[in-house]
């Protein structure tokens, strides 16, 4: 077991215990509270990844802006502090269910590729990682078209969340 | 980086079940949003690891990545705010209860 | 390497060779020598923090035209240890209903998300935390923790005074946010690079305040509302909201999120250092000169540094303790219709400007930039003169003296 593999099994458990409770907690800000861990683990997971781009970028847009909405969301849409009842539906068990086998089909498939069990390579060097992005977002024949669609997408999210939220249209 | 591939893929598998595991069995529909964001996580992930182990370098994968990260957070921004309004009409944000049109 | 030039390789280098020689394998050898240069960082951090506790009390007092504390220590310098002792033995309270786990979390994240920030920090050539690529866009992310910390404490007080000012707070912090993300891109594309050692190296011609004192004083604002600082501090008003999220806390809680905000303060002058003003750097080349050559020192470097946070934070405070508090719908109003405008006119401004003026001689390229930048202000000033005018118009039509005599008119 190097190190590596030890870091990366306790960032697993983190990522997979934060997602459990988030699926299962009673109470809704300690889901999104709990999103937060996970989200967290994931960025570690990129760093792992030597993606630290991405890794950075997590942080910024999921947890300093969607999981905030999220918890925005919660304390806006409550008639008092406490969830009452249970939050999980009573056929849960069906879900859970459908969970594990498509959990269990998806490791059967990926155990029964030889080529996954690869490690990886090192890092080519000379690759600047971040310049080559920068590169390919802004190329012409590289992604700057979905690079400037998903610019449009937003602009549209935004005009259209601020529309929808601020109740003109009683 | 001793790490497999296919443990980076069954970690994604993983948190792709709980994530689909918490939006069909939630009744609250902020919670199903959560399951959300969790299985768009885990389909991330899957994305990086597959840059890295592929080729790294060539750019796709972190690009795809990003282009998953603007949609996810445009698609989290209009649900709240969609949530966010029906509350204010139904009082109520359990997604069993907001199952009539205008009435 | 000698100690004096390297000193962390040199310690970490010593250390390694200890560990081994009693027999720890290598990747247990890496992994504590990482969380022994954390902790000493962390360690300098907060006793650093203790340092300003003292200075913020001694410079409000000069501002207000007093002399702070004197009586404990020469020059009150123990003050910091009597109110340690006094917090710590305060009761702690935990308000009734409220959350047990976020209320305990949230101090904690506050200074958490402060001291994740000296990872970054460019202490001198050779003593850092760790030079990332992506540093200026990891200051934006631990802002994010910071915001999270705010919801955290003001929800979990249960206490309705409390949740408004967490609310206030965070509108304020990710609203202020859009400017500086901004702004820290002018640096970036000055220096080709989004790393703070690579951005103090590019300073070595001539510092970025120079080259964009716009961006400065942007910068300089948007880092104030950040902090939640006067004349930004709607969260601590205590006339108005009673200590915003504060409320509930009492005792070294209260005291981890007052310290932690002082902390934040002298990092963001220390940010405003290493973005806009030259870093551990400064001497402008004095250093390759044979009889300067001491000032090639990683210590001299630190010390410089140091100078310069100190003076960034010193800008805070004085801000801080002159001007008046600003209402929260015109600090909104500020950001969306001023200062985002402008940040982002100035950033096509540089941008377009660093390649125009590539070809020149390094002193026209200085005075194109400083150039467009004073054209841009006086620009602004004039729109807001403008603008300014026609209210005062509108407004002195609606004026009780106006009115009234409409009124005796008609």
């Amino acid at each position: 077991m190097t190190v590596d593999q030890i870091i990366f099994i306790l960032c697993a458990a983190l990522i997979l215990g934060s997602a459990l409770m988030v699926v299962t907690t009673g109470k809704l800000i300690h889901a999104a509270l709990w999103l937060v861990a996970a989200l967290f683990g994931v960025a570690i997971l990129y760093a792992i990844l030597q993606a630290g781009f991405l890794a950075v970028v997590q942080v910024v847009v999921y947890i300093g802006a969607i999981a905030i909405l999220f918890i925005f969301a919660v304390m806006l849409t409550r008639r008092e502090m406490l969830d009452k009842g249970a939050q999980t539906r009573s056929n849960w068990w069906l879900p859970a269910l459908l969970g594990l086998l498509i959990l269990t089909g998806l490791v059967f498939l990926i155990i029964g590729q030889p080529a996954f069990g690869r490690t990886a390579a090192e890092m080519p060097l000379g690759v600047d990682t971040l310049r080559n992005l920068g590169m390919a977002l802004v190329s012409q024949n590289a992604f700057v078209l979905p690079f400037e669609v998903a610019s449009i997408l937003l602009l549209a999210a935004l005009v259209g969340a601020v529309f929808v939220a601020s109740g003109n249209n009683e | 980086m001793s790490i497999p591939l296919s443990w980076y893929l069954i970690l994604a598998a993983a948190l792709f079940s709980i994530g689909l595991f918490g939006v069909l069995s939630r009744k609250n529909a902020i919670a199903i949003l959560l399951g959300v964001e969790l299985m768009l996580n885990a389909v991330n992930v899957n994305l990086v690891a597959f840059w890295r182990y592929q080729d790294p370098a060539k750019m796709a994968g972190q690009v795809f990545a990003i282009i998953v990260f603007a949609v996810a957070a445009a698609e989290v921004a209009v649900g709240l705010a969609l949530i966010i309004s029906v509350y204010r009409r139904r009082k109520t944000v359990v997604a069993d209860e907001i199952d009539l049109m205008k009435w | 390497m000698i100690f004096l030039n390297d000193p962390i390789n040199f310690i970490a280098g010593w250390m390694r060779g200890l560990l081994t020689g009693w027999g720890l394998p290598e990747g247990l050898t890496t992994v504590i020598i990482y969380v022994i240069g954390i902790t000493v960082l962390i360690v300098f951090a907060m006793v650093l923090d203790i340092l300003l506790v003292w200075v913020e009390r001694k410079v409000v007092a000069r501002f207000q035209d007093r002399i702070g504390p004197n009586r404990i220590g020469p020059f009150g310098l123990i003050q910091p240890f009597a109110d340690i002792i006094k917090l710590i033995i305060k009761e702690d309270l935990t308000p009734a209903g409220a959350d047990k786990l976020l209320y305990n979390l949230g101090p904690v994240l506050a200074i958490a998300s402060v001291i994740i920030l000296w990872a970054i920090l460019p202490l001198s050539e050779k003593i850092f935390g760790v030079d990332l690529n992506v540093a200026v866009l990891y200051l934006v992310a631990a802002g994010a923790l910071g915001t999270l910390s705010i919801i955290v404490g003001g929800w979990a007080s249960n206490n309705k005074y409390a949740l408004l000012g967490a609310f206030r707070m965070v509108a304020n912090m990710i609203a202020y946010e859009i400017p500086m993300v901004v702004v820290l891109l002018i640096p970036t594309i000055l220096a080709d690079t989004m790393s703070v050692q690579g951005i103090t190296q590019a300073q070595s011609g001539m510092w970025f305040a120079i080259l964009s004192p716009l961006g400065l004083i942007i910068f300089l604002i948007s880092a104030i509302a950040e902090l939640g600082r006067s004349p930004f501090d709607l969260n601590e008003a205590e006339s108005e909201i009673v200590a915003g999220f504060h409320i509930e806390y009492s005792g070294m809680k209260f005291g981890l999120f007052y310290a932690g905000e002082l902390l934040h303060a002298f990092t963001f002058g220390g940010f405003m250092a290493v973005l806009f003003f030259g870093g551990y750097g400064g001497f402008f080349g004095l250093e390759k000169i044979g009889f300067f050559s001491w000032l090639d020192n990683p210590f001299v470097q630190a010390l410089v540094f140091l100078a310069k946070a100190m003076f960034g934070y010193w800008v805070i405070m004085w801000i801080k303790y002159s001007m008046p508090r600003i209402r929260i719908d015109h600090m909104l109003a500020f950001n969306w219709k001023f200062l985002t405008p402008l940040a982002l006119v100035v950033l096509v401004n540089t941008a377009v400007l660093s390649k125009v003026l590539a070809g020149l001689p390094a002193w026209g390229y200085v005075l194109g930039m400083f150039l467009s930048n004073i054209v841009i202000g006086f620009i602004t000033v004039e729109i807001l003169r403008a603008y300014g005018r026609k209210q005062h118009k509108v407004e002195s039509k609606l004026s009780p003296q106006n009115t009234q005599n409409q009124e005796q008119a008609v």
